[in-house]
């Protein structure tokens, strides 16, 4: 226990207050630590901003979830007219839906901007890995928020988006019929899903999300902010104060910053509310407009946007795209047998390996395999601190073909996202296989692009010119 | 006593059987968590009111006019009832080659004895099947207008097309091969309680 400490002769009633708040609870403490003596490096550029805007954009899910619930009903016989009811009915009702379902699709982009900023900058890599793998554990629980959030309006999007979806699980072989059966509580979707997606959604994930936010920040506080040259700026400290020559205090630096950014942010939220709420049936689909009806399927279903590039990694996977699987695997397997330099019962043992899986591959049907692909392509992110082999963090002084093959990520990663909304069709399907290869390629070839070319040096201190 | 299971060194003046009963007590204490998930996981399967509404449902087919299709709801799915003019009664044999399953063979979703003929049904005419497509149970859309149209072949004689991923199925509810979907669509259990009248859900006599 700290010792009790006595308020210095002459303290204010301020400051008198603070001593006995202090004594019973750190506030002064958890104050200087994550704000006003937490140090983050200067010259923070525009990327920076993503991380306090997630911040800003769970505030708003939630402030304006607690008031949907006030008027939402969940029950498959009156949900969807609750929500007309809040949209036309309630006082201003209309606002607050808006606001929360712009603020999921504001979320995803912010996160996948502020996880690209990482990837770019080498974020995730030591001492940043727990950072890292907890948001990673952040974007599958907004996943899952997000997916279940999309049952509760009972539209037709709602409805045969999680018949969809649950009916995924049912791919999974031996237990599948019945994990989809205990997710559905009924032998349909129904009312005993929507009321179980409306428990989870209000209440289990977000309480795990926010833990989570927690725990993020804690590593973050821990260990401190990386910045776009990739140096570790508690390298370099001030010999008398112990301060980081290129930190500066968060609070009032970066919280006034911030500002600026979140400024930004709000006008085009604010844009998208007002003027363009449903945003061309990107954030709100048209088809959710009709009551669910369980015994019509809408003429063509697509998950919203940000479900999109992994929904066209799923539907990638037919037949002849197994069979490349088992291709891939057989040739990986020969490599590491032939340039491994594999103990000879290793080597016995990546050969059973590849053929187990060659096996499982042909055995399970390629709805089983597409599942896999679409839960490991959002998993895959978790193991990228140890895939990155790089000496350096941040892509400027990566060598310069790097910036083209993240350049090439994005546009395909884009891509995907885009077939994801479209119809099936042959071509569409043979683009996103070779994007859905593309995609993994560039995550498990990692190891070893990431160490060839030419580093440049990378500075002492923070690159930054005093304005 | 000596302590093999953890391994770990003593000093002088522990008592090592002290660490015996952690051990016992946290095992103990793992199966009574245990215990008490299953109560908790128990309740996402279906309640008892659910596994009752699957009763069975009578429908008239009396004004089920040929080329015509009844949809009614059965455990919360949709049933069609199809009735088949003689050239889609025509066409099924001629598709047998372009079929994945033609003789419902697979036992994913197996076709009742009585309806493991070439109609797929008790009666030619009527085609009694549950209208959720073996892919990912969308709903399929009749598509019963023969000829070249978006989405299906040109020489597409009349069937269903599942909007999702593209499956398509003939008039007996029989999948084609190369298609996403792995399996015939369902034949519900049924029953002719008259001519007239089809009892779906339940295919014991009384």
């Amino acid at each position: 226990m700290a010792e009790f400490k006595q308020s210095p002769a002459g303290a204010t009633t301020a400051q008198q207050f603070m001593t006995w708040v202090d004594n019973r609870f750190p506030a002064t403490k958890l104050w200087t630590e994550h704000l006003s003596e937490y140090y983050a490096p200067k010259a923070q550029n525009f990327w920076y901003f993503f991380g306090s805007l997630a911040l800003l954009v769970l505030v708003i899910q939630i402030v304006t979830g607690i008031f949907l619930v006030m008027h939402y009903k969940p029950d498959a016989a009156l949900a969807f007219a609750s929500v007309e009811y809040i949209m036309r009915d309630v006082p201003w009702g209309w606002l607050i839906r808006y606001m929360h379902s712009t603020g999921a699709s504001a979320f995803f982009i912010v996160v996948y901007l502020h996880m690209w900023r990482g990837m770019i900058y080498g974020s995730y890599q030591k001492p940043r890995e727990l950072i890292w793998i907890f948001g990673c554990a952040i974007f599958l629980c907004m996943m899952a928020e997000a997916f279940m959030g999309y049952l509760l309006p009972w539209g037709q999007m709602s409805y045969w988006g999680a018949q969809v979806i649950i009916n995924l699980f049912a791919a999974i072989p031996f237990v599948g019929e019945d994990l989809s059966l205990l997710i559905r509580g009924d032998y349909v979707v129904g009312d005993a899903t929507l009321n179980r997606f409306f428990a989870f959604h209000v209440i289990a994930v977000p309480l795990v999300l926010l833990g989570l936010v927690v725990a993020h920040i804690i590593a973050l506080h821990e260990v401190g902010s990386n910045n776009p040259d990739g140096v570790e700026i508690k390298a370099k400290k001030d010999p008398k104060t112990g301060i980081p020559l290129d930190g500066i205090p968060f609070h009032p630096y970066y919280t006034i910053h911030d500002l600026i950014g979140i400024s930004v942010f709000l006008l085009i939220f604010s844009a998208i509310i007002f003027f363009a709420p449903e945003m061309g049936g990107y954030f709100l689909e048209y088809n959710n407009f009709i009551p669910a009806d369980p015994l019509q399927t809408p003429l063509h279903i697509a998950p919203v946007w940000y479900f999109t590039p992994y929904y066209s990694m799923l539907r990638a996977v037919t037949d002849p795209m197994v069979n490349v699987f088992a291709g891939v695997v057989a040739l990986a397997a020969v490599l590491a047998v032939l340039k491994g330099g594999l103990a000879k019962q290793w080597k016995v043992a990546v050969l059973v390996g590849a053929v187990v899986v060659i096996a499982a591959l042909k055995l399970f049907d390629a709805k089983f395999w597409g599942v896999v692909v679409m839960g490991v392509a959002v998993l895959v992110l978790i193991p990228l601190p140890w895939l990155d082999r790089s000496p350096v963090k941040s892509i400027r002084y990566r060598p310069s073909w790097n910036k083209i093959l993240y350049g090439i990520f994005v546009v395909n990663f884009f891509v995907l996202g885009y077939l994801g909304m479209k119809p099936p069709s042959d071509i569409g399907t043979l683009i996103s296989q070779v994007g859905t290869l593309f995609y993994f390629g560039f995550f498990l070839l990692m190891p070893w692009w990431s160490r060839i070319g030419e580093f440049k040096a990378v500075p002492d201190r923070v690159t930054f010119k005093p304005h | 006593m000596t302590d093999a299971t953890s391994g770990a060194a003593f000093e002088p003046g522990m008592d090592p059987e002290r660490r015996t009963w952690i051990l016992i007590a946290c095992g103990a204490g793992a199966v009574g968590g245990a215990a008490v998930a299953v109560p908790f996981v128990s309740t996402f399967a279906p309640s008892e009111r659910a596994r009752a509404a699957g009763a069975p449902v009578q429908v008239d087919i009396s004004t089920v006019q040929p080329g015509e299709k009844l949809t009614v709801e059965w455990r919360g799915k949709p049933v069609w009832i199809v009735r088949r003019t003689p050239e889609q009664l025509a066409t099924l044999k001629t598709l047998e080659p372009q079929l994945a399953d033609p003789n419902s063979e697979r036992t994913q979703y197996p076709t009742p004895a009585y309806a493991r003929n070439p109609y797929r049904s008790i009666k030619e005419e009527f085609f009694v099947g549950v209208g959720i497509c073996t892919h990912l149970g969308c709903s399929p859309s009749a598509k019963f207008q023969p000829g070249p149209q978006p989405s299906l072949p040109d020489d597409w004689v009349g069937g269903f097309f599942c909007p999702c991923h593209g499956s398509t199925f003939d008039m007996a509810g029989r999948v084609f091969a190369n298609k996403p979907a792995p399996d015939n669509l369902e034949v519900p259990p049924h029953m002719y309680l008259s001519d007239t009248v089809v009892l779906i859900g339940d295919d014991k006599k009384a």
